[in-house]
């Protein structure tokens, strides 16, 4: 049997239109529900202070302080590596087996669960190296996590800067690095930057990385420096859920709240910026 | 006849990519200084690769096989020790399709010297009105050298091209193509640029055309398939060839 051409052409519209929905729709529940549990307990103090009573009451200041503190450590370790690698692969490596070992590499390093990366950084950094818990040993090892991220869309992005300005500048006796460094990075700069706020924002929600290298359960007061332990929002919202007993579901929700605002907000940046080059683009 | 001074000797030249395109097979020419020296013939001949060659632009492609000498006012420049960044500040080169840099009308201009580190206001800004104007820009841009070097026409674009070598006061120009995809009026102007241009420049320009070549040819040398099949006067090869596939090619048998 065949259908007329009309039907057809309905139904398949159909089914997209139902995937589309299918995808939207649990977002929007998911977030609209945080919002509508969570937004009571949103105040300036849940932000600014210190918790009490068990976690029970005050704020996420700690929780709050340590993820940014964490991801801040993440991109000062993976920017340099990663852009600086995804460089070295787009703009000087030769096609060879070389090349294409650490390519395939990049790419299963990106496959690996985070929990193995977790593992890794308690082996390598807290106890052979011996940082201890603390976050330099979870911004090393989130920031590892997060290179393969970073390698491959900013290699991506310099790959995509047309050959022909490095041919230019090349005939005008510029070098390998002056033409990276004065054309092509500064034309794949939205897409590397892109790139770098997608890896570190996934790192700053990820609980099993820092799990063993990083947090407390809880700490009484901010860390001090690099070798001391953090609380963090990922790791706090899993100890409260599941940890405190008669916790008040007001406070989990809140700080779950937080913690989507904040890699919303980098999800909002990373748009933004990508929009905003691209306007000025001329390639 | 008395021949002009020789700029580049070229022996024995033969050129292979890795991919087996367009080569080159055991070329034997001179370049003669303040003259325009044209290379012609029909596409795959060889003529950007002997242009790539000359600054060494070939070190970026995949080259299987390189042998035979260029000599530049008698140095050997195709030796693996030879400076290639001064190589390309000694000859610049203009493409077939405008690409000016993603940046202002000033800086296009002034990309080669920043590179070489000069960093002189003064100078800068003297070299950008030298070069528009040996370029025949200056007229059209002088009021908006901070505009896009994309918001100019084509015909514009490749003058600013043409500019942003001459900035580095080169002693030989390569033009591959540089009126391809221009209009007459722009044509025109560009090579009436380079004829003022070859009082103080060596040129080498593949045109676009063989009424171009005729047109500008003070030398002029016809290649086929990677060989180089006759090499004379402009005069002399476009009324009178040797050789007769020159002759088949220039009457319009082929190509």
């Amino acid at each position: 049997m065949k259908l007329p051409r009309q039907v057809s052409q309905r139904i398949a519209f159909g089914f997209i239109t139902l995937a589309a929905v299918v995808v939207v729709l649990p977002i929007l529940y998911i977030i609209g529900y945080v919002v509508v549990q969570g937004a009571g307990a949103v105040t300036w103090t849940f932000l600014l202070e210190m918790p009490r009573d068990g976690m029970k009451a005050g704020g996420l200041l700690p929780a709050i302080l340590g993820t940014l503190l964490l991801t801040v450590g993440t991109a000062l370790i993976a920017v340099p590596i990663g852009v600086g690698g995804a460089i070295y692969l787009s703009e000087y490596a030769k096609e060879n087996a070389g090349t294409q070992a650490i390519r395939v590499a990049i790419i299963n390093l990106a496959g690996i669960p985070s929990v193995v990366y977790g593992l890794f950084g308690l082996g390598l950094f807290v106890i052979f190296l011996n940082f201890g818990t603390s976050i330099l040993a979870g911004s090393l090892t989130l920031g590892i996590m997060t290179l393969p991220v970073i390698i491959s869309t900013a290699e991506e992005a310099l790959r995509a800067v047309p050959q022909s300005f490095r041919l230019v500048s090349t005939s005008l006796g510029g070098t390998r690095w002056q033409t990276v460094q004065r054309v092509v990075l500064p034309q794949a700069l939205p897409g590397v930057i892109t790139g770098i706020i997608l890896g570190i924002e996934r790192a700053a929600g990820e609980t099993a990385p820092i799990l063993f290298t990083a947090v407390a359960f809880f700490l009484p007061q901010l860390p001090s420096s690099v070798f001391d332990q953090t609380m963090a929002l990922p790791y706090h919202l899993y100890v409260i859920s599941t940890q405190v007993p008669g916790m008040p579901i007001r406070i989990q929700y809140g700080t779950a709240l937080v913690l989507l605002l904040f890699i919303l907000s980098m999800n909002l940046l990373a748009t933004l910026i990508r929009r905003h080059y691209r306007k000025q683009r001329v390639w | 006849m008395e021949r002009p001074e020789l700029k580049i000797r070229i022996r024995d030249l033969s050129v292979q990519y890795a991919d087996g395109t367009e080569s080159l097979h055991e070329i034997s020419l001179d370049i003669y200084a303040n003259q325009i020296n044209v290379l012609f013939g029909p596409a795959g001949g060889g003529k950007s690769t002997l242009l790539r060659t000359l600054n060494r632009l070939n070190d970026l492609a995949d080259v299987k096989k390189q042998n035979g000498d260029v000599l530049l006012d008698g140095e050997d420049i195709l030796s693996p020790d030879y400076d290639v960044i001064q190589l390309r500040r000694r000859l610049g080169i203009v493409f077939a399709r405008p690409v000016p840099l993603p940046m202002t009308i000033y800086d296009n201009v002034i990309y080669g010297l920043r590179l070489a580190g000069i960093k002189d206001k003064a100078q800068l800004d003297a070299t950008v009105e030298r070069a528009l104007r040996q370029a025949i820009l200056w007229d059209e841009v002088a009021d908006r050298l901070g505009d896009s070097g994309y918001d100019l026409s084509g015909g514009q674009q490749q003058r600013l091209c043409l500019a942003r070598s001459l900035a580095l006061r080169p002693e030989v120009i390569m033009l591959d193509e540089p009126t391809s995809g221009l209009d007459p009026i722009s044509t025109f102007k560009v090579e009436q640029t380079l004829r003022e241009l070859k009082s103080e420049y060596t040129i080498i320009m593949v045109p676009h055309s063989v009424q171009q070549a005729a047109r500008i040819a003070d030398w002029a040398a016809f290649f086929l398939q990677g060989e180089l099949i006759e090499w004379n006067t402009g005069s002399r090869i476009f009324t009178n060839p040797q050789n007769s596939r020159t002759e088949d090619y220039i009457t319009g048998r082929f190509g």
